[in-house]
């Protein structure tokens, strides 16, 4: 394949007309860097999923098992039975168009098929075919069509174009959501093979080793040492935690990819010094060692079979109650999803800080709380210091994860949190954040590498309103609560507005945290020279 | 194309009712047959369909969150678009139902200077989709002085409201207009906003077509041909006590109008137009973000195969051992 090499001012001219012909008569054209490889046959065997086989998404022929057609009617049929959402969203949208020019994609690449209403009707259609009387009489008439091999190829490739972001809801007079919709394509694509290999990669990873990244038990503690040395350096002080320790107060589970990729380790050792000097009884684990969960973008079961691993290991250690990391689609299925699947966690207490006393009511069922929640109410009752000029260096602002914010609602918390660390913060333009936020452009499994254009594309819309704030205001830092932001958004910003690096909330918190018996600092958690303080010595 | 498909057939079903009663003094199946059948049509299917929604279970709780969460205690939840009880829930619907508050939201987003991306106000669509469903209401509920005798008191206000531009006689109801002019701008927003043109479907013209014929041939009837009122609600009545009649003197247009009337309940159970009953369905709107408060259950919730603990250790025991990480067997 190509390198792709477009540069940023020609992929940002987007020309936003719809092609001449119909939708249903233009035939799916599947562009190089715009969709991911194929899942390797052998991660599909680890975990169980059918069809495993050598496939190239840009050949001709897909190999498709002889009765795919049945598989897919009867794979409809059986999740039209299972989620109303799925059900009452086939039949109601109105095509208003209310929601289509606010995905990410569609913004991004004026692609009609990313309009979240066209992603939603390239499989509402064929639902018309063969599941409405209106469909199955009027045909054409009533925008219903066949199933065919295209047809099946055009949902993959725009399933695989859409990050389950829920943008589209929020704006939708009936809260249609493509996310849900794109989950049940994605469904349907996986009981035929046709997974990708970013995504089956991971959860053959995450089932057999316990994380998304394949760290085995002793590669977590010795990538931690790094952390750890990296901690003594700048702060003099030596961290020693433990893993898998039973009788352990908290047990805490993060991203794995805050384990191993920049900027992410930083922020592991943001909480890795929280902790310390909290005195905190807490303990990781390496077997739940994944707080992310990419068995989300391929079915409802894989995703519960790989989440079941963070009750099973509080049940395990012992442990009272769980702190979760930074992450958002971690949260989106602890939140919505963790204790329908796995629950009830009646083994384990209802969360206390053991700091500050307060109960965590809101997580009184699913007994696991956020780590903004947490450090916000440590901040509140003032049981941290922090010297706040270690971040002066810095002129931040807060890209809201999708899953945080229209999955949970966790806005306020970052925001205190990031206001007590730091002193220079700048909001990105009002309809860019919050529950309108815009999608990293990678999420749902495709930061990949080979679909860099897609990214690129996707990433644009968040990328430019960070470029708003990067002219206005000279903000060179962005904050996010996600593991794939913090690596998605490095690379969008690198493309599209270089000048702005992204960190995670407790990277700012471990540069702020007066610790005791700290000596002076003089570099930051990157190991960069802090401003003014070499000056000081 | 498809706007013409849909013309087509609202002129096909208007001749059909002309030249049914016209040529071929159908009066009987058009004044009483269609409509009885129209409307058994119509309560079957719409329950029908409700019933088929609310026979598949929610197995999550998925709520769209649109505002800050219910966490600590001193930090303000938005309880209307992220709400942590039923009340707050039936809030939330109501501004949904009521006032399409998600509509309200909506945005225009622009490429300016080639690459800066702008979010501007758009305000039209939900303008005149309130506009028009809410007058299309009040002209139902107008119509129901047809099927009152004597026409009670509230109805009346309802009129003088309605009527207070006092034009013309009979005085000019404002919401025939204002029915008329947004299902106006509905249809033309989809000839000339090409997003909006590319993603129209026939099903997306035809109720509109369909509306503006219903509003224009009661117009008519109402402001110019001045119908045989007092006829019409013989029939209406007749229809009502289950003894229908057909009383002489009420104009063609009239039969028209019921006939059009009669298609759009036919055909609403097996259309979008079903978004009416779905808008209270649907997930993301009507549940509570309380679900790590209290368990949620998903009735279809089954076992699945895991990667046990003990299956982690027996791959991993030396190697933990060897990190110096506890193993539960040595
Ligand atoms: S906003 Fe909702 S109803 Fe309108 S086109 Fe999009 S999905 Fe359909
Ligand atoms: S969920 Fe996000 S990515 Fe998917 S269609 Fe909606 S806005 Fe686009």
């Amino acid at each position: 394949m190509a390198k792709f090499t477009a540069k940023p001012n020609e992929l940002s001219k987007i020309d936003y007309t719809p092609p001449k012909t119909h939708w249903l008569e233009t035939p799916v054209e599947i562009r190089e860097h715009m969709f991911c490889h194929a899942a390797k046959p052998k991660d599909l065997e680890t975990v169980g999923f059918p069809y495993g086989r050598e496939w190239r998404p840009n050949d001709e022929d897909w190999k498709l098992p002889e009765n795919w057609k049945t598989i897919i009617f009867e794979g409809m049929r059986s999740l039209l039975k299972k989620y109303r959402s799925f059900q009452v969203f086939m039949d109601i949208c109105v095509r208003c168009g209310a929601c289509a020019d606010k995905c990410h994609f569609f913004l991004g690449s004026g692609d009609p098929k990313n309009m979240p209403v066209l992603r939603a009707e390239l499989l509402r259609s064929v639902y018309r075919g063969n599941f409405t009387l209106a469909g199955k009489i009027l045909k054409k008439l009533a925008g219903a069509r066949k199933l065919t091999a295209n047809v099946l190829k055009e949902w993959w490739y725009y399933f695989y174009q859409c990050t389950e972001c829920r943008r589209c809801s929020v704006f939708c007079p009936y809260g249609i959501d493509q996310a849900e919709i794109t989950m049940m394509g994605r469904e349907l694509t996986n009981m035929l093979g046709l997974q990708i290999g970013w995504i089956a990669g991971p959860v053959a990873n995450c089932y057999m080793k316990g994380n998304h990244l394949g760290l085995e038990p002793h590669t977590i503690t010795s990538s931690m040492e790094f952390f750890l040395d990296d901690i003594e350096t700048i702060t003099g002080i030596k961290i020693e935690p433990t893993f898998n320790r039973k009788g352990a107060e908290i047990l805490f589970v993060t991203p794995s990819g805050d384990l191993f990729a920049n900027p992410g380790t930083y922020t592991a050792m943001g909480y890795l010094m929280l902790f310390h000097e909290l005195g905190l009884d807490y303990t990781w684990s390496t077997y739940a060692s994944e707080g992310g969960n990419f068995g989300f973008f391929t079915t409802n079961d894989m995703a519960k079979r790989l989440n079941s691993k963070i009750y099973a290991e509080a049940k395990r250690l012992g442990v009272k109650w769980i702190l979760g990391g930074e992450c958002g689609h971690m949260w989106r299925v602890v939140h919505q999803y963790m204790d329908t699947w796995n629950g009830p966690a009646d083994f384990l207490e209802e969360p206390v800080s053991p700091i500050t006393g307060t109960r965590f009511d809101n997580a009184r069922a699913t007994k696991m709380v956020h780590i903004a929640e947490f450090t916000a109410d440590l901040i509140k009752n003032s049981k941290l210091k922090f010297d706040l000029s270690r971040n002066d260096h810095l002129n931040v602002t807060f890209h809201d994860s999708c899953n945080t914010s229209r999955g949970m609602g966790l806005l306020e918390e970052p925001r205190y949190v990031l206001k007590s660390v730091c002193n220079n913060f700048y909001e990105m333009p009002e309809d860019t954040i919050r529950e309108k936020t815009f999608c990293c452009g990678s999420g749902a499994g495709l930061n990949a590498s080979e679909n860099m254009e897609l990214r690129m594309r996707g990433g644009f819309p968040r990328a430019n309103a960070a470029k708003y704030v990067h002219e206005k205001y000279g903000v060179n830092m962005c904050a996010a609560v996600c593991a794939i932001d913090r690596v998605a958004l490095s690379t969008s910003f690198e493309y599209w507005v270089p000048g702005v690096a992204v960190c995670g909330l407790h990277e700012l918190v471990g540069n702020a945290l007066v610790m005791t018996g700290e000596k002076e600092r003089t570099q930051d958690l990157r190991l960069e020279p802090l401003p003014g303080k070499e000056v000081a010595e | 194309m498809g706007s013409i498909v849909s013309l087509i057939a609202v002129i096909v079903l208007i001749l059909i009712a002309y030249t049914g009663v016209k040529a071929a003094n159908l009066h009987f199946l058009f004044g009483v047959v269609i409509p009885y059948a129209a409307v058994t049509v119509f309560l079957t299917g719409f329950i029908y369909r409700i019933l088929k929604w609310a026979s598949v279970p929610v197995p999550f709780r998925i709520p769209t969150t649109c505002g800050q969460q219910k966490s600590l205690p001193w930090i303000k939840q938005n309880k209307i678009e992220n709400p942590s009880s039923p009340f707050w829930v039936v809030v939330r619907m109501a501004l949904e139902v009521l006032v399409f508050r998600s509509l309200f939201r909506n945005l225009k987003t622009q490429l300016t200077d080639g690459s800066r991306l702008v979010y501007g106000e758009a305000k039209w669509l939900w303008l005149a989709g309130l506009a028009f469903h809410w007058s299309l209401l009040i002209v139902l509920i107008r119509h129901s002085r047809f099927i009152f005798d004597p026409v009670p008191s509230f109805l009346h206000i309802l009129e003088q409201f309605d009527g207070f531009l006092q034009i013309g006689v009979p005085v000019l109801f404002v919401t025939g207009v204002v029915l008329l002019v947004s299902v106006t701008y509905l249809l033309i927003r989809r000839f000339f906003i090409p997003i909006v043109r590319y993603i129209s479907l026939p099903a997306d013209y035809f109720p509109l077509f369909l509306i503006i014929a219903i509003a224009i041939t009661g117009i008519e009837m109402r402001y110019f041909t001045k119908t045989h009122i007092v006829g019409v609600k013989e029939l209406v009545m007749g229809l009502l006590t289950f003894n229908p009649k057909t009383p002489e003197g009420i104009g063609w247009i009239f039969y028209v109008h019921i006939f059009l009337v009669s298609a759009l309940f036919i055909y609403f159970p097996f259309s979008k137009l079903m978004h009416m009953g779905g808008v209270f369905m649907s997930p993301t709107r009507n549940m509570v973000n309380n679900s790590r408060v209290k368990r949620h259950v998903n009735p279809w919730n089954y076992p699945v195969d895991v990667h046990t603990y003990e299956d982690y250790e027996n791959d991993f025991r030396e190697k933990m051992k060897s990190a110096g990480i506890p193993v539960e067997k040595e």
